[in-house]
């Protein structure tokens, strides 16, 4: 079946028509490249200008093609590849909403995508004003004092916040060892406050899927540095004692850590500051519709509160009257995280997106993202178990396959029956504390067709289920491959293309040349 | 919808967030534009600010202007692979992983180690990550960075080094490069890496086999930061001894976007494989015994191994890869190698044109440089520059603060984009404003 907003498979392929690597495309001679012409400029010999220890003895192996292979090439494998722009993406807690084009078209302004990051203040005003324009607007949102945009992802905003919340503990001669975090925590966490020099002490959640207060109670100490948490969590649903939370945090002596993740919830409905955070990181390419990128780039800036403020990285921008400057003589600052200013060109398609919605839109956008998840909810809980039986649900929801799993089929294969219907499965397998956890956020952006196709895809693959749930097993039959040896690829390493063995030798004696995907491990 | 789950408001949907906890009303953000309006509002700020096609820049240290060919962000901003996200369901995302298992490839062909991650931030965050590693390859504590690494990078390091306890050491550099006698005296036992940067910092070539050989001879693992351009010319790193090579991609058909994004890369050999941050790209075989593409060793990161894991990085730089991958394949072997002779001849001339301007010299006359170079003025180079800009050039970086004893430096880049005319400009432009300078200096002390 294929739903009005599925997309089938095949459209500019045939499906088992596999393209070549770009490196079996190559033809000795060809080249898309051309030069200028140096015109009368002197000659410079590399033999003579660079001593022989420094001078490349082998040539490097790119491949030779045309442009016209070239682009034939990265289209096709463009075709291989599912996208919003495509269709439905509910992958849960990356909240792939539709990401507006006017943003890219600004984003690639020579004012913006032409700018050399050392150039001096005067040079970047426009720049910097928008900066310290979307500073102000992420402040407002998440109740908080200043922020950074060194982050380039919502990770390296975790390690920077908990890098400083360190430097506020050292400062106050307390310096403290642990960073508590709930059991259904995002596991860039947990790698995060091992990389900032903490300890873990992971606190369960209760049985509702909320936090159970005397358990964090039992778990905090003088020696806690901070309680790291998402607010929705990560099943969905928001942490109503927060308040409490905060008090007990702060009595301790430790911060309060928002991991923003899940802040298109509650984007102009509620604010962490008021929560009682102290230090907030947001997912821009999740909340501010910036595109994925396949994995990146985003763009992970970090809002703290006041007494925060003088341990951001540095340099930060400042206003004086109309004009704008970096300020580099920020002697309590952690120091640098990234080597300029963060993802700037990403920064550039959040105002964008800030100034389309203005603060009513984002109200909005909040509104429809919870909306759009309890309507998804309401025609999905009859087939399948709500992973934690509260409701009503923010902007995303776990359910379970466990019912499926006992018919035979797994969370992994109603993921795979999806690809089938023509969507992107859910998140799959987290939180960890949900059995066959399939992780649901539709997101604002999309239709109710689009959610009522993809219900009707999920009860489908239910029902089938039920009756042959051998039959998921062998899914994606329609795409442009079937299930993936992952086991294989793990255990025989094949990280790079190696170029065949010379016909000659080969002929000789092959094994001497190794094949040609010669494992490195 | 509304009707459906039996509500009059969607407000009711938020009664779990007390009342108390509600976001004030009032808040100071901006009224909803139309889309005409953003684009208007957004161009005036781009017009504010002076970018690279009105200034002729000769401004690298770290993010070049070379040329993006048309093709790079024709194909790599195609919404398949842009708006995608990691491919965790790699059935459907066989474009994204095969794209970036060629990117791998490239990467492991320009730095001559075995494999390559998907990659990482930028060039600075991926030293940092390489530290990392090397730490925990060797059980040291210990990092010896050359004085040559550029100051962004060392401070990116410092910070990292609070949470990883890793103690940094300085090594000087001499003549412009690394002291490498200095080096060897400073490894020991806790030595985990010797990290230094290829070309470094202030243009110089640095001799790459010499510190693997310092490194190794203690124990130690050779880390360079490498200009993966410069691969036309230069012997790969990894060729000569190094064990982890990282950069900034920046150059690799990524425009300058004011620092970001761009991405950073990061290679090693085999037996470093498991300590990789980030993500990996496999080939493996479907059911039906087709070759296909997956994400693979996830067990060393984060969402599987939590705090055990090889790094926090989870979002990466995926597209900016990707377009890494289709500018390698448009330069070919050719390509690279001729971009490397072009961007040589031209540093070349514009070293013999600065040098012969009265009162300016090469700070290191005599080491090699493939397109960076610095030259040593007989005013505030600060100055020059600002007075520069007013004849449209961008003329480099002053070096004032940023690496000792070069107080009258400037960091001087030349890419393929700057043509003789450019360079002639920039010579007499700058003898002009020197010769006033000096003029006003003179009345000055006449007063």
């Amino acid at each position: 079946m294929t739903g009005v907003e599925a997309v089938p498979w095949a459209a500019g392929l045939p499906a088992s028509e596999p393209e070549r690597l770009i490196f079996e495309r190559s033809s000795p001679g060809r080249r898309a490249s051309t030069m200028p012409d140096p015109g009368e400029l002197p000659e410079a010999h590399p033999e003579q200008a660079l001593p022989a220890w420094a001078r490349r003895t082998a040539p490097v192996r790119l491949p030779e093609v045309s442009e016209r292979d070239l682009v034939r090439h990265y289209t096709r494998l463009a075709h291989r590849n599912y996208a919003v722009d495509l269709g439905f993406y509910p992958l849960g807690s990356c909240t792939m909403k539709y990401n507006p084009k006017v943003a890219e078209v600004a984003a690639a302004l020579p004012g913006f995508a032409r700018l050399h990051p050392a150039q001096p203040a005067e040079q970047v005003q426009g720049a910097l004003e928008l900066l310290a324009r979307l500073e102000h607007a992420l402040c407002e949102l998440t109740g908080l004092a200043a922020a950074t945009f060194q982050p380039a992802a919502g990770a390296h905003g975790e390690l920077t916040g908990l890098l400083l919340i360190r430097a506020h503990h050292e400062a106050r001669n307390d310096p403290r060892r642990r960073v508590v975090i709930p059991d259904a925590a995002h596991g860039t966490n947990p790698a995060s406050v091992r990389l900032a020099g903490f300890e873990v002490t992971t606190v369960a959640s209760g049985p509702e899927g909320l936090l159970d207060l005397d358990a964090l109670e039992a778990v905090l100490g003088d020696d806690v540095a901070a309680f790291m948490i998402t607010n929705p969590n990560t099943l969905g649903l928001f942490e109503r004692n927060i308040a409490r939370v905060a008090e007990l945090v702060h009595g301790v002596g430790g911060q309060l850590y928002y991991d923003g993740a899940n802040f298109n919830a509650i984007l102009g409905k509620a604010r962490p500051g008021d929560m009682g955070f102290d230090v907030v990181h947001l997912n821009l390419h999740k909340t501010f519709a910036t595109p994925h990128g396949g994995g990146g780039p985003g763009a992970g800036p970090l809002v703290v509160a006041e007494h925060l403020a003088d341990f951001l990285p540095a340099p930060v921008v400042v206003r004086d009257g109309d004009h704008y400057r970096w300020d580099s003589d920020r002697p309590r600052s952690i120091g640098r995280v990234h080597g300029w200013n963060g993802n700037f060109g990403i920064l550039v398609r959040a105002f964008a997106y800030l100034l389309a919605n203005g603060g009513d839109g984002l109200r909005g956008v909040a509104e429809r993202a919870v909306l759009n998840a309890n309507y998804l909810l309401g025609r999905l809980e009859a087939a399948y178990q709500l992973g934690y039986p509260s409701k009503p649900v923010m902007h995303e929801f776990v359910l379970s396959a466990r019912r499926q799993k006992g018919q035979g089929a797994r969370a992994l294969d109603v993921a795979k029956g999806l690809i089938d219907r023509g969507f992107h499965p859910p998140t799959v397998y987290f939180p960890l504390i949900v059995e066959e956890a399939l992780m649901v956020e539709p997101t604002e952006t999309e239709s109710v067709e689009t959610l009522d196709a993809f219900a009707d895809a999920m009860l489908d693959i239910a029902a089938q289920a039920e009756a042959d749930a051998h039959q998921l097993h062998q899914a994606p039959v329609t795409a442009p491959v079937g299930r993936l040896d992952e086991a294989r690829a793990a255990r025989n390493l094949v990280a790079r293309w190696h170029p065949p063995p010379e016909p000659e030798q080969a002929g000789s004696d092959p094994d001497d040349e190794g094949p040609p995907d010669k494992p490195t491990s | 919808m509304l009707a459906t789950l039996g509500l009059d408001d969607v407000d009711e949907l938020f009664r779990p967030i007390p009342a108390e906890l509600r976001a004030p009303a009032g808040l100071d953000l901006p009224r909803p534009h139309a889309e005409q309006e953003v684009a208007t509002e957004l161009a005036r700020l781009a017009g504010r600010n002076r970018h690279l096609d009105e200034l002729t820049c000769f401004l690298g240290a770290g993010v070049y202007d070379h040329y993006v060919p048309a093709a790079v962000w024709y194909l790599a901003g195609r919404g398949e692979f842009a708006t995608s996200y990691t491919p965790y369901q790699p059935e459907m995302s066989q474009g994204v992983l095969q794209a970036l298992f060629e990117y791998q490839t490239l990467i492991s062909e320009l730095t001559g180690l075995e494999v390559s991650n998907a990659s990482l931030y930028d060039g600075a965050s991926a030293v940092a990550e390489a530290a990392t590693m090397a730490v925990t390859a060797t059980r040291r504590g210990e990092l010896l960075v050359s004085g040559a690494v550029a100051p962004r990078v060392r401070e990116l390091l410092d910070t990292y080094s609070r949470g990883l306890d890793i103690k940094l050491v300085e090594v000087g550099a001499l003549d412009g490069h690394t002291d490498l006698e200095e080096a060897r005296g400073k490894a020991g036992d806790q030595t985990a890496a010797l990290l230094l940067a290829q070309p470094n910092f202030l243009g110089v070539v640095e001799d790459v086999g010499a510190a693997a050989r310092v490194a190794h001879h203690a124990g130690a693992k050779l880390l360079v930061s490498f200009d993966p351009l410069s691969a036309g010319l230069l012997e790969p790193p990894g060729r000569l001894g190094a064990d982890i090579v990282v950069g900034e991609g920046q150059a690799l058909g990524n425009h300058p976007n004011f620092g970001g994004p761009a991405f950073g890369f990061l290679a090693c050999g085999s037996e470093d494989v498991r300590r990789l941050p980030g993500r990996l790209v496999g080939e493996t075989l479907d059911t039906a015994g087709r070759r296909g593409y997956v994400l693979t060793l996830q067990a060393r990161e984060q969402h599987i191994r939590r705090e055990k894991a090889t790094s926090n990085i989870c979002t990466n730089q995926t597209l900016n890869a990707i377009a890494a991958a289709v500018y390698l394949s448009w330069l070919g072997p050719g390509g690279l190698e001729e971009l490397g002779r072009l961007c040589l001849r031209l540093a070349r001339y514009a070293a013999d044109r600065l040098a012969a301007i009265p009162g300016v010299s090469l700070a290191f006359p005599g080491q090699p440089f493939v397109k960076e170079l610095v030259v040593r003025l007989p005013a505030d180079p600060a100055e020059v520059c600002r007075r520069l800009v007013g004849h449209g050039l961008l003329a480099g970086l002053p070096l004032a603060g940023l690496a000792p004893g070069l107080a009258d430096g400037l960091l001087v880049a030349v890419t393929e984009r700057r043509t003789k005319a450019d360079i002639d400009r920039l010579a007499e432009a700058m003898a002009t404003v020197l010769a006033e300078l000096d003029a006003g200096e003179a009345e000055e002390v006449a007063r």
